[in-house]
C-alpha cells in the first residue's frame, strides 16, 4: 500500500518538474566550446587561407576520410589545391585539429548534417573554408615560419635576425 | 671478426669498421649526422657520442665519437648511459638553435632525418629565447631548390658534391657561425649528380624541386621497386606515385650497382610519364573522310576485332621489337609474329656492336664487373666512350676507382679508410692510373692521368697496340707513331702492375673497332693471370636484352616493307625516327600498307600509325629488363591501371585472345612469359627467379606498395564515387595496391620503400642491408645471365683499322652524347628539358677557321640521307676533320654515326 502511494508521488511530482527535453529544432541545445562538430578551414589575419597542405591532418585521420594536393601560388604561399573530406566517413574524432600546425582546420559546434544523399556528404574545400580566423584569432603561421613569401622577405619573420652576409669575415 | 662489448653484452663484428657502423650494423640506434656510410667518418656533429670504458674495471669511462673510433677487439661502450643521453641532448638543442619553424611547409618533412634523430635524441621543448640566424636561398636550377636556413652545417652536401662527386661549382662559405652552402652565386648546379643532395642533405635545405610542384608526402606516396629507364645501367630505383601520376624517383640501395647513388637523368628523368605527349587512349586512323586523316579514338574490342581481321587475312604481319620494352613485351611480339618476322629495333651498325658486346661477353675470359667492382678496379683505360653523358652512374664509380691505388698509402700508414678526413689528408691530390681515349674531351678528364681525343679507329688501334704491349701474341698494329708506340707501351704497363685492371667501352662511338680492341686489352690482361674487368656501355635500358633473344636486321626489315610483301607493321615502343634518317623512315612509313604502334609516347612514329595501342612507361608495366653488365633486374608497376593504358605485352595477349590461339594462357602474365623464355634461350634460365613469383606471401600477405599512414583511402576518389571500390588487383607481382599486407621487411628486389620505426629518411637503408654497406638482407636483386664460358674459347681480333686521315671535303661525323637530351623518354620532360642544349655541330677550331665560321654561325652539313643547317660550335678537343653531332637533340633525327659527311658551302 505505501509502496503504492510512493509511486504515485512520484509520477505527480513529475508532472510539474522542469522539462529535460529540448525542444528541437526550434530550441538548440547548449554545446561547450570545444564541441567537435562540422569541420571548416579557417583564414588567418590577414585574411589569406590558413592551410598549408602539410597533409598531416589526412595522416592522423584514423577513417582516412581526408585528401587534399599541395600547390604554390606565386607568392610562395602553399595552400592546398583541393581539399577533400568525406563526412560520411568522418568520425568527428578531432585529431585532424589537434595535428594542424597551423590552425587551419577546426571542428565547430555544427551537428545539423543530415543528408538525404552519401554524395552530399563529400566536402570540397569551398565548403570547407570559412571566411574567418575561427577560434584562434591571433595566429598566422608564415610570420613565424623561415620561408619568405611575398611580402615577407627572409630574416622578416618574428624571432629573426636579418641574413647573414656569407662575405664579411668579421667575427 | 672482432668482439665489442655493448653496454656489456659481447657481440661479434666485422673486422676495420668504426663502431657508428658496428653498432649500426648489429641494429642499434646511434643518432648521427655528418657520418655517411659512403662518405664515411669526419667527426663533425657530434651526435653519435658512446661512452668508452678502458676495461671492465672501468667505471667511469670517457665520452667518444663513435664514427671515430675503431671498433676493434675488445672495446667496451655504452651507447645508452645517462651521460650520453645529456651529451646527445645538449648537441642536438645546439643544432636546432637556427632551425626554423618551416616544418610544415619543408618537402622533407616526414622524411627528415633531422626530424628522426631530434626525437631519437629526446629534445623535445626550444628553450633558447634569442633571435634565428637566417640566409637568402639561391636558384639552384631546375633539379634542386635551396632553403639555407634549416641547414645544421653537416658538411655532408659539400663532401658529397666536390670530393665524391667531383663537382666545382658548390662550395662551402663564410666564417664563424655564418657558414653557408651554396653556389659562389645563383646558377643551375652543373654536376651530374647534384640530385643525390635531396638524399643526402639530412634536413631540408635541398629538395626535390620536380617534386615541389606536386608535392606529396613520403608516407601518402604508392611507391614500388623499379629499374630505370634511362641508360643501359639499370640502377635501382623507386618510384612514388599519387592520383595516378608519378611524383618522384628515389635511390634504391643495391650494393652491387648504384649503391646510394643515382644520376639527375634517373632522378629527375620521369617526368616524361606525365607529359602531354603521353598516349591515353586507343586510337584508330579514320581514313574514311577525303581530309587529312587523323588519330580517333576507338572502343577496344572493335579495334581488337579488326586486328583480328588483319591476322586472319593471312597476308604476313611483321613485328619491330624495342631496347627500352621490357623482355616480355619483345618476346610476345616475337612469338605473334613468328621469329622470321621479328626484327631487332636498333640500327644496324648499333646490332652488330650489340651482338659483338654479347659475344665477347660470353666468350670471356674477362667478367664484366658490377658498378661496385668498377669502384675498386685500380686502373682503368677509358677506350672511346663519354661516360659521364652515355652513362653517368658509371663515371661515378670510375671517379671512385682512382682513389683505389692511392689508398695503399693510406693502409701504409695504417690509417683505418672510414676515417675520410685522414685518409684525404694522406691522398691530396694523389690519383690512381685513368687513361681516357675518346674523340672529344669528357667531365672525367680532371681526375684522369692521360687523356687523349682521337678518331675513333685511332683509338681502337691505340687499344690494339696496348693489347699487343701486354701480349705479343695479340695482333701489333704496324704503322704506328713512336709516340703511340711510346703510350701504349706504358699504359700496358700499368695495367700490369694492377691487381684489379678495368677496360671501359661501348657503342658511344659508333665504331664496332673500339668493342673490339677492348676486348683484345682485357684477353691479354686475363692471358697474364690479371683479374681484368671489361665494362661495356649500351645506349637504352633493355638493349642487351633485347639483343639476347634476337632477330633480323632493321635493314632486312625495311626491305621487306619496300618490297610491298608486308602486310601490317607492328611497331613496339620505338620510334624509327630514331632509328634510321627521316628520308629512310619517310619512305618506309608511306610504304607500309598498316602501321600499328604500340607505344606510350606520341612519337613521330606513332602519328603515322593506324592504329596506336597505349602501352604502359616503365610505372605501368611489370617485366623485366637485361642492363650493361648482364644482370637481368624486374620492375614492378606503380601507377594501377587506369583507363586504357595496358602494358604492351597485355596488348599483344589480346591479340592473341582475339585470335583464340591454343598456347594463349602461356602469354597472359609475365610469368608464364618468363617460362616460354627460359626454356627457349638458356640464357634466360634464371628469369623466372629473377624476383619472387606473384604467389610469393609473407606471412600470407602480399607486400602492400601503401604505407601504413597511407591516407585519404576513403576520400582520394569521394569525388567520383562514395562508394570505394575496392583497390585494383595485381596477379603479376607479390605487390599489392593497397596498405594492406606485411609492412616489414620484403625480399631485396621487393622492397617498395626504406622506412623502419624511428626512421623515416632514406637513412633507414641501414635496417635494409645484411650490414652496413653490405648486400641487402637476402641477396642484393637481379642475376646476372652472361658470365664467361669456363672453356674459354676465345681469340684476339684481328681486325685493326686504317689509320684515320682528314679528308679534304669530307668531314668524318661522330656521335656526341649528352646526360641531358640524348635519351629519348627522360628528354620529354620539363626540368629536364630546361638543361638540354641547343642543336650545334661541334669542330675543331683551326677547321673552323678554315671554314671562316664563328660560334654561332650555320653551316649547312649534308650525309648520305639527309641535310641539315646547324649552328657551329668550337671544341677545342676535338680531332682535325671530325665533327661532333649531339644526339637527340635534333627534332629529325637518327643519323648513322660514323658518316663521312660533306659541309655545303655558301
Amino acid at each position: 500500500m505505501f509502496s503504492l502511494l510512493k509511486g504515485m508521488w512520484i509520477v505527480l511530482k513529475h508532472t510539474i518538474r522542469k522539462r529535460e527535453t529540448v525542444l528541437y529544432p526550434e530550441e538548440k541545445p547548449i554545446r561547450s566550446p570545444r564541441w567537435r562538430g562540422r569541420i571548416i578551414l579557417s583564414r588567418d589575419p590577414d585574411g589569406w587561407e590558413r592551410c598549408v597542405a602539410c597533409y598531416l591532418c589526412a595522416a592522423a585521420c584514423p577513417v582516412d576520410c581526408i585528401s587534399l594536393q599541395a600547390t604554390q601560388d606565386e607568392h610562395g604561399r602553399r595552400y592546398p589545391e583541393f581539399f577533400r573530406i568525406n563526412f560520411s566517413r568522418c568520425i568527428f574524432c578531432g585529431f585532424c585539429e589537434e595535428a594542424c600546425p597551423t590552425y587551419a582546420i577546426q571542428l565547430t559546434n555544427d551537428f545539423e548534417m543530415g543528408e538525404y544523399s552519401r554524395h552530399n556528404f563529400i566536402y570540397e574545400k569551398e565548403h570547407l573554408l570559412i571566411s574567418g580566423p575561427g577560434k584562434y584569432p591571433d595566429y598566422n603561421f608564415y610570420r613565424v615560419a623561415g620561408i619568405s613569401i611575398a611580402g615577407k622577405g627572409k630574416g622578416e619573420s618574428e624571432n629573426e635576425k636579418p641574413p647573414e652576409d656569407v662575405h664579411s669575415l668579421m667575427p | 671478426m672482432a668482439t665489442i662489448f655493448i653496454d656489456n653484452v659481447p657481440y661479434h663484428v666485422q673486422d676495420g669498421q668504426n663502431l657508428l657502423s658496428a653498432c649500426l650494423s648489429l641494429g642499434f640506434n646511434i643518432p648521427y649526422f655528418c657520418w655517411h656510410p659512403a662518405m664515411h667518418a669526419v667527426g663533425a656533429c657530434r651526435m653519435c657520442a658512446v661512452k668508452q670504458f678502458r676495461d671492465e674495471s672501468d667505471t667511469r669511462g670517457s665520452i667518444v665519437m663513435s664514427c671515430m673510433t675503431p671498433a676493434s677487439d675488445g672495446t667496451r661502450v655504452s651507447i645508452d648511459d645517462d651521460d650520453i643521453r645529456e651529451f646527445r641532448a645538449a648537441v642536438i638543442e645546439f643544432l636546432m638553435l637556427n632551425h626554423p619553424h618551416d616544418c610544415p611547409v619543408c618537402d622533407e618533412g616526414g622524411e627528415c632525418h633531422l626530424q628522426d634523430m631530434t626525437v631519437l635524441s629526446g629534445h623535445v621543448y626550444r628553450r633558447n629565447r634569442f633571435k634565428k640566424r637566417t640566409y637568402i636561398n639561391q636558384n639552384l636550377g631546375p633539379f634542386i631548390n635551396h632553403e639555407m636556413n634549416r641547414c645544421i652545417q653537416c658538411y655532408r652536401c659539400v663532401r658529397f658534391y666536390r670530393d665524391y662527386a667531383g663537382g666545382r661549382d658548390f662550395n662551402v662559405f663564410g666564417v664563424h657561425d655564418r657558414i653557408y652552402f651554396g653556389r659562389c652565386s645563383d646558377g643551375t648546379l652543373e654536376n651530374e649528380f647534384s640530385g643525390n643532395l635531396v638524399e643526402v642533405c639530412p634536413t631540408g635545405v635541398f629538395t626535390d624541386k620536380t617534386l615541389r610542384k606536386q608535392y606529396t608526402r613520403k608516407w601518402d606516396l604508392q611507391t614500388a621497386p623499379s629499374v630505370c629507364p634511362h641508360c643501359g645501367l639499370g640502377c635501382n630505383t623507386i618510384v612514388g606515385e599519387r592520383y595516378g601520376s608519378v611524383r618522384r624517383i628515389l635511390n634504391r640501395y643495391n650494393h652491387e650497382l648504384n649503391g646510394y647513388f643515382l644520376c639527375d637523368r634517373g632522378r629527375f628523368g620521369y617526368e616524361f610519364v606525365n607529359c602531354d605527349r603521353r598516349i591515353r587512349q586507343l586510337l584508330v586512323k579514320d581514313k574514311s573522310g577525303d581530309s587529312e586523316a587523323f588519330l580517333q579514338p576507338i572502343e577496344k574490342q572493335q579495334a581488337l576485332h579488326s586486328l583480328s581481321e588483319i591476322f586472319r587475312s593471312g597476308a604476313p604481319v611483321i613485328g619491330l621489337g624495342s631496347p627500352r620494352a621490357s623482355l616480355e613485351a619483345n618476346f610476345s611480339l616475337r612469338s605473334l609474329v613468328g621469329p622470321e618476322n621479328f626484327y631487332i629495333g636498333i640500327s644496324d651498325p648499333e646490332f652488330q656492336m650489340i651482338s659483338r658486346i654479347i659475344e665477347v661477353l660470353r666468350n670471356g675470359p674477362a667478367h664484366s664487373p658490377s658498378l661496385r667492382e668498377v669502384e675498386q678496379s685500380d686502373a682503368v683505360l677509358i677506350l672511346g666512350e663519354d661516360v659521364t653523358n652515355t652513362a653517368p652512374r658509371l663515371a661515378l664509380s670510375l671517379r671512385q676507382s682512382v682513389r683505389q691505388k692511392p689508398m695503399e698509402m693510406v693502409d701504409r700508414l695504417k690509417v683505418p679508410r672510414w676515417l675520410d678526413g685522414s685518409v684525404r689528408q694522406i691522398v691530396q691530390e694523389n690519383k690512381g692510373p685513368l687513361y681516357i681515349f675518346s674523340p672529344v674531351a669528357t667531365r672525367l678528364d680532371d681526375v684522369a692521368t692521360k687523356t687523349l681525343q682521337l678518331a675513333p679507329d685511332d683509338i681502337a688501334r691505340i687499344g690494339f697496340q696496348i693489347a699487343h704491349e701486354i701480349d705479343p701474341e695479340a695482333p701489333p698494329v704496324s704503322d704506328l707513331t713512336a709516340n703511340f708506340r711510346g703510350l701504349a707501351a706504358n699504359i700496358a704497363e700499368t695495367l700490369k702492375q694492377a691487381s684489379v685492371p678495368l677496360v671501359v667501352s661501348g657503342t658511344g662511338c659508333g665504331s664496332i673497332h673500339v668493342i673490339n680492341a677492348a676486348a683484345n686489352v682485357t684477353r691479354a690482361l686475363r692471358s697474364k693471370g690479371k683479374r681484368a674487368g671489361l665494362s661495356y656501355t649500351v645506349p637504352e635500358c633493355n638493349s642487351l636484352g633485347l639483343g639476347l633473344i634476337g632477330g633480323g636486321n632493321i635493314s632486312d626489315c625495311f626491305q621487306r616493307i619496300m618490297s610491298c610483301s608486308v602486310n601490317t607493321f607492328i611497331v613496339l615502343e620505338n620510334d624509327l625516327y630514331r632509328r634510321a634518317e627521316v628520308q629512310i623512315t619517310d619512305q618506309i612509313l608511306n610504304n607500309c600498307k598498316r602501321l600499328i604502334v604500340i607505344d606510350h609516347i606520341m612519337s613521330r612514329t606513332a602519328e603515322k600509325a593506324d592504329i596506336m595501342l597505349p602501352s604502359g612507361t616503365f610505372a605501368e608495366t611489370t617485366g623485366s629488363f637485361v642492363n650493361s653488365e648482364g644482370r637481368c633486374q624486374r620492375q614492378f608497376r606503380v601507377i594501377p591501371p587506369t583507363g586504357e593504358i595496358q602494358e604492351a605485352h597485355q596488348w599483344i595477349f589480346d591479340i592473341m585472345t582475339s585470335l583464340q590461339w591454343d598456347t594463349l594462357r602461356h602469354f597472359s602474365d609475365i610469368e608464364s612469359i618468363g617460362e616460354l623464355l627460359a626454356a627457349e634461350f638458356p640464357v634466360f634460365k634464371p628469369l623466372p627467379e629473377v624476383a619472387p613469383r606473384s604467389s610469393f606471401r609473407e606471412f600470407g600477405q602480399k607486400i602492400p606498395r601503401q604505407s601504413h599512414r597511407y591516407s585519404g583511402r576513403t576520400s582520394m576518389l569521394a569525388n567520383i564515387t562514395v562508394n570505394e571500390p575496392k583497390p585494383p588487383d595485381d596477379p603479376e607481382s607479390p605487390l599489392s595496391f593497397s596498405m594492406e599486407g606485411y609492412q616489414g621487411i620484403p625480399p631485396a628486389s621487393l622492397i617498395q620503400r626504406f622506412w623502419a620505426p624511428g626512421w623515416n629518411s632514406s637513412q633507414s637503408v641501414n635496417k635494409f642491408q645484411s650490414e652496413i654497406n653490405g648486400p641487402l638482407i637476402g641477396g642484393d636483386p637481379g642475376q646476372r645471365l652472361i658470365e664467361p664460358s669456363a672453356s674459354g674459347k676465345w681469340s684476339y681480333f684481328t681486325d685493326i683499322p686504317e689509320p684515320y686521315k682528314p679528308q679534304d671535303d669530307l668531314w668524318l661525323m661522330i656521335p656526341k652524347f649528352h646526360v641531358f637530351g640524348s635519351e629519348e623518354l627522360s628528354s620529354l620532360g620539363p626540368a629536364i628539358s630546361e638543361r638540354i642544349p641547343k642543336p650545334y655541330v661541334g669542330i675543331n677550331p683551326k677547321d673552323a677557321e678554315s671554314l671562316g665560321k664563328q660560334e654561332g654561325e650555320k653551316v649547312a652539313v649534308a650525309g648520305e640521307n639527309f641535310s641539315i643547317s646547324v649552328p657551329v660550335r668550337i671544341i677545342k678537343s676535338l680531332p682535325r676533320g671530325i665533327m661532333a653531332l649531339p644526339v637527340g637533340l635534333f627534332t629529325l633525327d637518327g643519323f648513322t654515326f660514323p658518316q663521312w659527311v660533306r659541309i655545303v658551302r655558301d
